[in-house]
Parts: structure tokens; C-alpha cells; sequence
């Protein structure tokens, strides 16, 4: 039942343990309680995931998948991701799996079921677009921390708000930009880059917060790219912590035939 | 367990099913696609048809899962105007139904997977160019340009994998040898040295095909596993040689000689990109090295790399060598054949990139042998108009002389264009 003792602490946690929260957070420990509160609560995690990415035109296209991710090494720093579509057609099926790297690039495959071909694919520029999105491939998996320099630039009763600025500015499209982290649960409610003449060209919402299986979870975020026009809403649902993915789904063997106890 | 906002609202409608077409697609988890496409050459070749592909498909796929084992279904319905047959077999190319898979998968213990019936089966590592690969290709749908997941060819198969931590092994039985759909002349002329022309639908190539199950049979098989980052793999294939490497001696009807690979593999992170090597050793019919008649041992290999340049922008560069061994005749004496090369050297690039928010990819790929200075180009531009609407144009051209590997083929370049609605 480890399960529902988590969740019941957890459930206890917000009025007690956290109304006592040291007022004195250095900046990089907020941000190391932010980066385990969106990328790395619970040992894994399943979701659906459905995606609407509305154009300058208003023009929509969808995507639906289903998303396993689990936790390995020490806490907060390698994980595997298995990223199953399920729609739109011409996509269905087809398989994206990334085993992130501490410190190192991402192993990323794809599997082509139409080819039953198992593509080895280059670590890309993570600040491209994950699936045609305005989400990039950081968004989803996380940017490794120590890439920036961070600080707490403000704070009222519910939020810390972090700059972050990068040690390399020529590896990003940004400057800077700006987290507002919720005091309670450590998520980022919202977040803005700034270019290079500080303008705010990509902001980011989470639109809806629930408590599932112990865990603040974003169920609903949004992703405006302010210089196309673009916007990705992201709706997550079925989500489930701690089921006990088995390490082995992160192989080849998983690509061909699918683990469907999991994604179902 | 979702908020039922109106914008999601439609996507996550699961409720009870209100017509038997939902239902059955529902039980069976139905998809596919409609999808037309013409092909047109740009030079004549009097020995066939202008378009080299007229045709309307509609591929439909199923699947579904019983409590032991899943079945998969996917079948294209082919009207084919440019086709002279008009049969109701299940393979394509006149017929008007293409089988891509029909299988049955189960795991009868926790390490084993098995898959029975048809399939398309891949492995190795290079792109568009196979070593170890020995299944079916078609090579007829790569040249006339349908899209490259046609290259392949289904395989009537049995496939078993078996699972460790310190290794994995598959090995496919194909109980009745498959060949490749070759280049016989029937859709794309070819070069024959003994006219020293073109040979085309008036004068299509035969061959002696072997048949017969259990007799003339296919093993393949391939031992892998990862290294830290890197994959490594051995490959071993039974067989015969899958498209025609033989002539009988009244030099008229071709076959498949026997033909034995064994193979290795690695590919992994590299250089800031994924590189890949193999190489693989084709051990031809006994007998090969004393005449001309059939293709003899080769040594082949290649190196990959492939990498991201940013901007969405994919590089992809090969370099493939083959090497045929010494034979036991003088081919010099009889001048009826024309000395193959004994080295040859490929080299191909793939450029790929994406626009607006993967809406537009354009690639172009080359396949290029610097000795002969031959070579296959070929352009792609897809745009997708939604989810459920892509138009696609492609050029495909092959240059060289017409004695050359790619330049005998030269006739079949083409102007493709596709649209394709997803369902």
C-alpha cells in the first residue's frame, strides 16, 4: 500500500510540513525542488497526453500520446521516456524512446512501424520543436540545471520568481527567462523567455493543478510562441505514479511489440 | 478524470459507439489511408508506358488483441492503371490487393516472441543501403517512386526472438524462398550486356524462382546487443541470392543461386552524431568462381553518419564498398560477358529538413559511385495540410551512362506527385 501512504502524506503535507517551509531558500535550491516537481516525482509515471497546436491561422492539428517515464540512477538525474502515438493516423503507432543523460546526450530512438525499422536518431538541438509543437524537446524532458545561473529576483506569498540566464548563451535561442514557482508545490506556474532586447517572445502556463496518486500534477499547460503566432495546449489524463514500469520496456525488444499492460 | 473542456472535448469522447462502422473500428483499432499518385518520366523509353505509376490505394489496417496472442492486418486495395495484369492475388504490382501483414504474435514464455505470417522485417544499419538485410525489397516501387516505406517488401515468415540480459537473438524461417521484387523489365527497362540495350516489357526478364516449402527455404538470424551506448550485431543468413544473380547456360532465363552471409554491425553515438558500421561476407553458390554465369563472393561494407545540424536540418553521409573476389576463369576469353567491377564505391548524402512546425519537409538524397560516375538523386517535398491531408512531390533521377549500375535506368526518371488522406 506504499502507494496510498504516499498520497496520504502528502495529502497531510500542504498545511503542516509546508506552512513551516524555511523562508530562506537559496535560489538553486528552489529550482532543484522545481526540476524534481515537474520531471521526477514518483518513481515513474504513465500519462495520455493530448496536444492541440493552433497556428497564427487558427488552423488546429492534434496529437495523442501516451507517455512512460521512469526514473533511474541517483534522484533528479537519469531517466528513460517511452513515447507511444496514438494519433493522428499517419503517425499512430510509431514509437520515440530517449534514455536522458546526466551530463551527456540523450539515446534517442524511433521506431517506424511501417518499415519495422529501428532508427538510431542523432541527440538533436533540444530547443527544437518536440512533434511539430511550440514545446520543445527541453520543455518535455528538462533542462539540466546547472546549464544556468540562477536567481531569486522576487517573492510574494504564493510564488519565488527565479531568473535563469545561461552559462552558454550561443547553445539557446533565449537570454534569460523566468519562472514563477508555486511556494506550495514547487511547479512553475508560469514562465516567460526574453530575447535578446528583453522582449517576452515565449511564455509558458500551467492552466490546472490536481493532486493524483499524492503528486501535484500539471494536468493542463499551455506553450504560446509569440513571435509565430503558435500555441500548444497540453491536456494530460490517465495518469498514474509508481506502477512499477519494468526497466526492460526501454529496449528494442519493447519498440516492435508494445508493452500494452502499460498503455492501455 | 479530465476537465470536459470544449476544446478537448471531442478527442477524449469515449462514450458508447453509435454505428456499427464505429464499432468495427473500434474492435479492430482501424486506420489508414486513401492515397493517389502518378508518376511521370521525364525521358521516353519506347519499351514502356509515359507514366510509370497511375495508381489509387487504399490501405487498411487492423488490429486486435485477444487475451494470448494479437493479430495484425494491413492490406492495400490497388487499382493500377498502368499495370498490363489485372489479377486478384495478394502481392501487388497487377494484383489488387497488396498483403503487407497478416500475423499472429504471442509470447509463449517471457523471454520468447514469436510472429507468424506475413511481415516486413528490417535490420541493420544503413539507409537504403543493405548488407545484412536479407529480406524481401522492392525495388520495383523504389524506382517507379511510391513512397520509400514500399521499399520493402512484405515476407511470409516465422520470427522468433528470444530475450537474455547478455544477449538477444532472432531468427526468421521463411519456409518458402521470397524474392525480392526485382528489376525485370516488365515496369522499368534494364541494361543487358548481351544486346548491349535496353531490355523492356516486350522482352521482360524470366527466371527459374526455387518454390517448394520446407525445400527451398530462408534462415536468417541476428545476435545483438547494446554496449553502453553502442549496439553491436552478428547476422547470419541461408539462402539464395534475392534478386536474380545467375543465368542459366542457354543464357536466357535467369535464377537465384544459393547463397550464404554472415555479417556484423555497431552503431552507436559518435562524433557528435550516430555512427554506424557493417560489413558482411556473401559466400555465393559453390561453384560460383568457375564461371561467369553466377555472381561470385563479395566482401561488403559501409560506415554511416548521421547528425543534427539544428534548424531542424538532418545530415546523413555513407560510404559503401563491395568487393568481389577472384574468380577461376579468365572472363577476357569469352566475349560474351563483360568483366564486372572488381571494387565498387558508393557514397550517398540525405539532407532533411522540416518547416514550419514540421508542416513541410524537404530531403534529398543521392546515391552516388564516383568510378562510373553513376548515381540515383532523389528529391521530396510533402506538405501537410492538416493531420489528415498531405500532398507530396518527388523527383527521382538516375544519371550515368547506360551501362552503369543506376545509369541503365535513366529512362525511368520520374516527376512524382501524391496526396494522401489519413483516417
Amino acid at each position: 500500500m506504499r502507494v496510498f501512504s504516499v498520497g496520504l502524506i502528502s495529502l497531510l503535507l500542504p498545511q503542516t510540513a509546508m506552512a513551516q517551509a524555511p523562508a530562506t531558500l537559496s535560489a538553486m535550491e528552489i529550482v532543484e525542488k522545481a526540476n524534481h516537481a515537474i520531471f521526477y516525482q514518483g518513481g515513474d509515471q504513465k500519462a495520455r497526453v493530448d496536444m492541440l497546436i493552433t497556428d497564427k491561422q487558427g488552423r488546429e492539428r492534434t496529437r495523442q500520446l501516451t507517455l512512460l517515464r521512469r526514473n533511474f540512477g541517483a534522484s533528479d538525474t537519469d531517466q528513460k521516456y517511452y513515447v507511444y502515438f496514438n494519433k493522428p493516423s499517419d503517425v499512430k503507432k510509431l514509437v520515440f524512446m530517449a534514455w536522458k543523460n546526466t551530463g551527456a546526450d540523450d539515446d534517442r530512438w524511433l521506431y517506424l512501424p511501417a518499415l519495422d525499422l529501428v532508427k538510431r536518431i542523432a541527440a538533436s538541438d533540444e530547443r527544437t520543436s518536440f512533434v511539430g509543437s511550440d514545446f520543445f524537446y527541453q520543455d518535455v524532458s528538462g533542462r539540466e540545471i546547472n546549464e544556468d545561473v540562477h536567481r531569486l529576483v522576487g517573492e510574494d506569498d504564493d510564488f519565488y520568481i527565479i531568473e535563469s540566464t545561461p552559462k552558454n548563451p550561443k547553445d539557446v535561442e533565449f537570454s534569460s527567462y523566468k519562472n514563477w514557482v508555486d511556494k506550495t508545490t514547487f511547479l512553475p506556474k508560469k514562465a516567460e523567455y526574453l530575447n535578446d532586447k528583453g522582449i517576452v517572445y515565449r511564455a509558458y502556463k500551467a492552466l490546472k493543478i490536481e493532486i493524483i496518486d499524492g503528486f501535484a500534477t500539471v494536468i493542463d499547460a499551455q506553450m504560446e510562441n509569440r513571435n509565430t503566432g503558435s500555441t500548444t495546449r497540453l491536456h494530460y489524463f490517465d495518469i498514474n505514479y509508481d506502477i512499477g514500469l519494468p526497466e526492460d520496456i526501454y529496449s528494442e525488444r519493447y519498440l516492435r511489440k508494445l508493452p500494452k499492460a502499460f498503455l492501455k | 478524470m479530465w476537465p470536459r473542456e470544449a476544446v478537448f472535448a471531442e478527442t477524449h469522447n469515449e462514450q458508447p459507439s453509435n454505428g456499427l462502422w464505429q464499432t468495427l473500428a473500434e474492435e479492430i483499432d482501424l486506420s489508414g489511408y486513401w492515397e493517389t499518385r502518378l508518376a511521370l518520366r521525364l525521358r521516353s523509353d519506347p519499351e514502356q508506358k509515359p507514366f510509370s505509376l497511375a495508381e489509387t490505394r487504399l490501405q487498411l489496417e487492423g488490429e486486435r488483441d485477444f487475451d494470448a496472442f494479437t493479430i495484425e492486418v494491413t492490406a492495400d486495395i490497388v487499382f493500377d492503371a498502368v499495370s498490363d495484369e489485372r489479377a486478384l492475388g495478394l502481392d501487388g504490382d497487377g494484383d489488387y490487393v497488396d498483403l503487407r501483414r497478416a500475423s499472429v504474435s504471442f509470447s509463449p514464455l517471457d523471454f520468447v516472441d514469436i510472429k507468424v505470417g506475413r511481415q516486413i522485417l528490417t535490420w541493420g544499419t544503413g539507409d537504403l543501403i543493405f548488407i545484412n538485410d536479407l529480406f524481401a525489397k522492392d525495388w520495383r516501387s523504389f524506382l517507379l517512386g511510391r513512397s520509400v516505406e514500399y521499399l520493402k517488401a512484405p515476407t511470409d515468415a516465422v520470427k522468433a526472438s528470444f530475450f537474455s540480459t547478455a544477449a538477444n537473438l532472432d531468427i526468421v524461417y521463411v519456409p518458402e524462398f521470397g524474392a525480392d521484387r526485382y528489376i525485370d523489365g516488365s515496369r522499368v527497362s534494364f541494361f543487358d550486356p548481351a544486346t548491349a540495350g535496353l531490355r523492356g516489357r516486350s522482352n521482360p526478364l524470366t527466371t527459374d524462382e526455387p518454390s517448394g516449402w520446407f525445400t527451398h527455404d530462408e534462415v536468417s538470424a541476428r545476435f545483438y546487443r547494446t554496449l553502453g551506448p553502442f549496439e553491436v550485431a552478428a547476422y547470419y543468413y541461408d539462402g539464395y541470392w534475392k534478386s536474380p544473380a545467375g543465368l542459366r547456360p542457354d543464357l536466357e532465363r535467369a535464377f537465384f543461386p544459393r547463397l550464404h552471409v554472415y555479417g556484423a554491425s555497431l552503431r552507436g553515438p559518435m562524433f557528435g552524431g550516430i555512427s554506424s558500421a557493417e560489413f558482411g561476407f556473401y559466400d555465393s553458390q559453390s561453384g560460383a568462381s568457375r564461371t561467369p554465369l553466377i555472381q561470385g563472393n563479395e566482401i561488403r561494407a559501409l560506415v554511416g553518419y548521421e547528425r543534427d545540424l539544428g534548424q531542424e536540418l538532418t545530415l546523413g553521409l555513407q560510404y559503401s564498398f563491395e568487393h568481389k573476389q577472384d574468380s577461376d576463369f579468365d572472363i577476357a576469353e569469352d566475349a560474351r560477358f563483360e568483366a564486372p567491377q572488381k571494387n565498387r564505391h558508393l557514397l550517398t548524402l540525405r539532407l532533411t529538413k522540416q518547416f514550419w512546425q514540421q508542416r513541410f519537409e524537404a530531403s534529398v538524397f543521392n546515391f552516388y559511385a564516383p568510378k562510373d560516375k553513376d548515381g540515383h538523386l532523389r528529391l521530396k517535398a510533402a506538405y501537410k495540410f492538416s493531420d489528415a491531408i498531405k500532398l507530396e512531390a518527388g523527383l527521382n533521377i538516375f544519371y550515368g551512362s547506360q551501362a552503369t549500375f543506376f545509369g541503365q535506368f535513366k529512362r525511368a526518371s520520374n516527376l512524382t506527385t501524391a496526396l494522401r488522406f489519413n483516417f
